[in-house]
């Protein structure tokens, strides 16, 4: 624990999916967020789920997540049609958390990664998207300096006024193993949410598995290992796109690029 | 008073003395155990202890034929002197023929504490020194003070020859001899191993290794639990602290060990060691041997009720070991090593979840996937899409032989073993089947990582799968799937009869049902896996199949039973623990110093350990590669 216990943390989780075998697992970027948070002020992190308390893929993942070292996880039982976002802001109105760590999106169902934005709009307090870190927080001025992943490993260092939403980018540290004996001895408190809104939209969604996307192929450029180590380390130099409101102009504009790609 | 009424006055008192307080000391060691778990008490073991003594723990000192001599004739004099002694000096029955007993027992015991003594002119590095250098002295003191003692009463010399000089002597003999042979016995001298050490051999947690038999699958725990694993000493069972205090340190383990020979942190013999000042309390600074490589002697300490790891000994020493079993199998106590390596790593990874290296991610693989290396379920059975294999549940419910593939499937380079398997028994027109897309890892690794919950998955699973269908036999040329299947899930329900390839060729090969080209030149020599040698005890097939194939085995000087470990078994490939050279290279040398062309292996783990020791070196190929090789293919 690096700060002050009586920091009001708090981890969002999800169940995951493991994506060759489609077995429910701790989400990946959930449980770095989990990570964090019990870096940050260990036993004092409070970890709540919301979603269908009683099926068994719930149960085995959130005991995956107690096995962490946890004493127990905050569950809200919800009906599988409820508005997961809307009744969690319910949760957080009257006692908003100093910091709310979520991952970026989840890893099945609706998987829009718009939890944290909602949150953070309804709450309205600011979000830091990608973070790898909470490097130090100064309770006097209520700022926090967060780490933020961008591409190629480089970081950028924000300040941030507590309270705040962060998501966990997969850059942060590994998430511990996960212990089973702890996990069996951890306990789930679950709470009946009466107050969940229903997902109105969602009633008339029809869903489909996802189609594959093809993919571009890589072509190797590089002719020796420091163009290669170049490739892979440097800042991508933007300056190239441009923006175009013509309609004319921006199908000319296309159809350049498809020639050149050799497309047409 | 002359000597002559002295001694026999101060003699029974001087006696009776040192049994009394080793009665005590005994009672205090036995206090020791009991701090342990419990676990049951095999009463009727006691009465084997003889039997074993001779035949079982002297099989093994027996590979030294100069220490067993030795030891013969040390105990044994030592034995009789004792008895004696009681009956002579404490309840006075002295017949001459007791008297020239009790001469020629100390003659004898004096004789062997001479080799002993000579063993330890020049000490080889495994040898404990220490107390244990005393011993030999000890030994000589204690038998030559009897004898000479005895030497008028047997009216060999006349009842009054010698001065006071000689009787003070004399008493000053046996009050050290009577104080390491009787007080030491049970007060932690080196004498301790003869008490706790025929007290364990009766007393043995697994009964079945004693008459030739063998015990060599991990004990399962209770999940349910309150604590998994051994966090302190007294979470061993007692039957296991009473094993450790059996401890000789007389090294062989360390000799065999192939973490050690490597310069990674551990010995076994202090393991062993550090396990008693655990259970005794205390610091490890006492300890006269080698340390465990690259760590510093006495930094530790520990008590019976004080975490081990981090204290008593760093959490690397556990993760070096290969559960190899070639201490086990060296050891002349019949100490379970690597059951308590076992026991702890399971605390670990179940309580601590500090599983080191890969250890975390393989475990995360084998829940979510059912392999360790985390591809797709779904791909199990692509390596064979060219082999029209027939697979249970979806072509055939009933076949003569189930063969598990095990997790070869996934890896290319025994791909190629599988391979030449299948055309082998297609070629003895074996009727088999695999399980296809639902067989999962066997679990041996998850065990051998301490996670005892993820292997009873995967062991009830497997199980769960295997009796939908019917079939007669198991084979695969995994040992260790093999070792799994055949001795460690009948705990769970299942039994099998289970064949690793090569006894299944062997079998073939004798029925004429495979014939084998015999003229194959090839320098070949041939390296035993743990888990089919030590674990199993099958070292004729491998070698009945080469000889089969006309070859001509360059054995490596530590083959069979002595066989060195590849480097792979116990998830020590996983947690690489690092140590000054690597176990593979070890073993390559010991092939290269065959000359052989060819190291012959048998364990997919085996293949790949070795095959990752750099060119110029041996080629590693399967027994089933090379009897693919030598293949008479019949025209039809």
């Amino acid at each position: 624990m690096i700060f002050d216990p009586s920091l009001n943390i708090v981890t969002l989780v999800s169940i995951g999916e493991h994506p060759l075998s489609g077995r429910p697992r701790r989400a990946e970027q959930d449980a770095r967020a989990l990570e964090l948070g019990l870096k940050l002020v260990a036993d004092n992190l409070q970890v709540l789920y919301i979603g269908q308390a009683k099926s068994p893929a719930t149960v085995s993942v959130l005991k995956d997540y107690l096995g962490m070292g946890l004493g127990q996880i905050q569950v809200l039982d919800v009906p599988p049609q409820a508005d997961i976002s809307n009744t969690l802001l319910e949760n957080f109105k009257a006692n908003c958390p100093d910091i709310i760590l979520t991952g970026g999106r989840a890893e099945n169902g609706e998987s829009s990664g718009m939890i944290p934005y909602l949150l953070a709009e309804q709450l309205n307090i600011p979000i830091v998207t990608s973070i790898t870190d909470i490097v130090s927080i100064d309770m006097l001025t209520g700022l926090a300096e967060v780490l933020q992943a961008l591409p190629r490993g480089q970081r950028r260092k924000i300040k941030v006024s507590l309270p705040f939403v962060a998501s966990v980018d997969m850059a942060a540290p590994a998430p511990r193993q996960s212990a089973y004996g702890c996990a069996m001895r951890g306990q789930l408190v679950v709470k009946d949410f009466n107050q969940s809104i229903d997902d109105v939209g969602q009633r008339h969604w029809q869903v489909n598995s996802a189609q594959m996307r093809p993919k571009r192929l890589k072509i190797v450029k590089a002719k020796t290992a420091a163009d290669r180590f170049k490739a892979a380390t440097a800042k991508i130099q933007g300056g190239s796109g441009k923006v175009i409101y013509d309609s004319k102009e921006s199908a000319q504009e296309i159809f350049k690029l498809l020639r050149d790609e050799e497309m047409l | 008073m002359s000597f002559a009424e002295f001694l026999p006055q101060l003699l029974p008192i001087l006696i009776l003395l040192g049994l009394v307080l080793a009665v005590i000391g005994a009672l205090r060691r036995i206090l020791l155990w009991r701090q342990g778990q419990e676990s049951t008490i095999h009463w009727a073991g006691l009465f084997s202890i003889p039997q074993r003594y001779l035949v079982d723990l002297h099989h093994v000192v027996a590979s030294d034929k100069y220490i067993s001599n030795t030891h013969v004739a040390t105990a044994g004099g030592f034995v009789l002197t004792a008895l004696l002694v009681i009956l002579i000096y404490l309840f006075d029955v002295a017949t001459n023929i007791l008297n020239y007993a009790l001469l020629a027992s100390s003659g004898l015991m004096f004789v062997g504490a001479v080799f002993v003594l000579m063993r330890r002119i020049n000490p080889p590095p495994n040898l404990s020194l220490g107390p244990w250098s005393r011993l030999p002295y000890s030994l000589l003191i204690f038998s030559s003070s009897f004898f000479v003692l005895t030497l008028p009463a047997s009216g060999l010399l006349p009842i009054d020859s010698g001065s006071w000089l000689l009787a003070i002597l004399l008493v000053v003999g046996i009050i050290w001899g009577v104080g390491e042979m009787f007080f030491g016995l049970t007060w932690g001298g080196p004498m301790k191993h003869a008490f706790a050490g025929a007290l364990h051999l009766g007393l043995h947690r697994r009964q079945d290794r004693f008459g030739g038999g063998r015990s060599t699958g991990l004990i399962s725990i209770d999940l349910e639990k309150d604590k998994l694993g051994v966090e302190k000493p007294e979470d061993f069972k007692w039957s296991q602290l009473l094993s450790f205090d059996a401890c000789v340190e007389c090294g062989r383990c360390e000799k065999a060990c192939p973490a050690f020979a490597a310069g990674q942190p551990l010995n076994p013999k202090k393991i062993i060691q550090d396990m008693v000042v655990g259970m005794a309390g205390g610091n490890t600074a006492k300890f006269a041997g080698s340390a465990y490589p690259g760590v510093e002697l006495g930094s530790h300490k520990g008590g019976a009720v004080i975490p081990i790891v981090d204290v008593l000994l760093e959490a690397n020493t556990l993760w070096s070991c290969t559960t190899c079993r070639a201490c086990v199998q060296e050891c002349p106590m019949m100490i379970e090593h690597v059951d308590a390596i076992v026991d702890m790593r399971r605390f670990e990874t179940m309580e601590k979840g500090k599983t080191p290296g890969k250890g975390a991610e393989v475990l995360d693989n084998l829940n979510t996937t059912d392999n360790p290396n985390g591809h797709a379920p779904s791909s199990r059975m692509n390596w064979a899409a060219d082999q029209n294999l027939a697979v249970f549940g979806s072509d055939v419910d009933r076949a003569d032989v189930l063969l598990w593939i095990g997790d070869a499937a996934f890896d290319m380079r025994n791909q190629r073993t599988l391979r030449a398997m299948i055309t082998l028994l297609r070629a003895a027109k074996v009727d088999f089947a695999v399980l296809g897309d639902c067989e999962c890892d066997s679990g041996d690794l998850a065990r051998r990582l301490g996670d005892e919950a993820t292997f009873q998955r995967l062991a009830k699973t497997n199980i769960a799968t295997m009796s939908q269908f019917e079939f007669k036999h198991i084979v695969t040329a995994d040992p260790h799937a093999f070792h799994c299947l055949k001795n460690e899930y009948a705990d769970f329900g299942g039994h099998y009869d289970v064949y690793h390839h090569t006894g299944f060729f062997a079998d073939l090969v004798k029925n004429g049902k495979i014939k084998l080209n015999t003229n194959n030149a090839i320098s070949l020599t041939y390296h035993d896996p743990c888990y089919l040698g030590r674990y199993n005890g099958e070292y004729d097939a491998p070698r009945y199949l080469l000889e089969a194939m006309g070859i001509n085995v360059k054995e490596m000087e530590r083959s069979k039973s002595k066989s060195r470990c590849c480097g792979g078994g116990g998830g020590a490939a996983v947690t690489d623990i690092p140590g000054k050279q690597r176990i593979p290279d070890m073993r390559m040398d010991d092939a290269n110093s065959t000359g052989a062309e060819i190291v012959a292996v048998a364990c997919p783990g085996c293949s790949q350990m070795l095959e990752g020791v750099v060119e110029p070196r041996p080629q590693v190929k399967d027994i089933a590669e090379l009897m693919l090789d030598a293949l008479c293919e019949e025209v039809v």
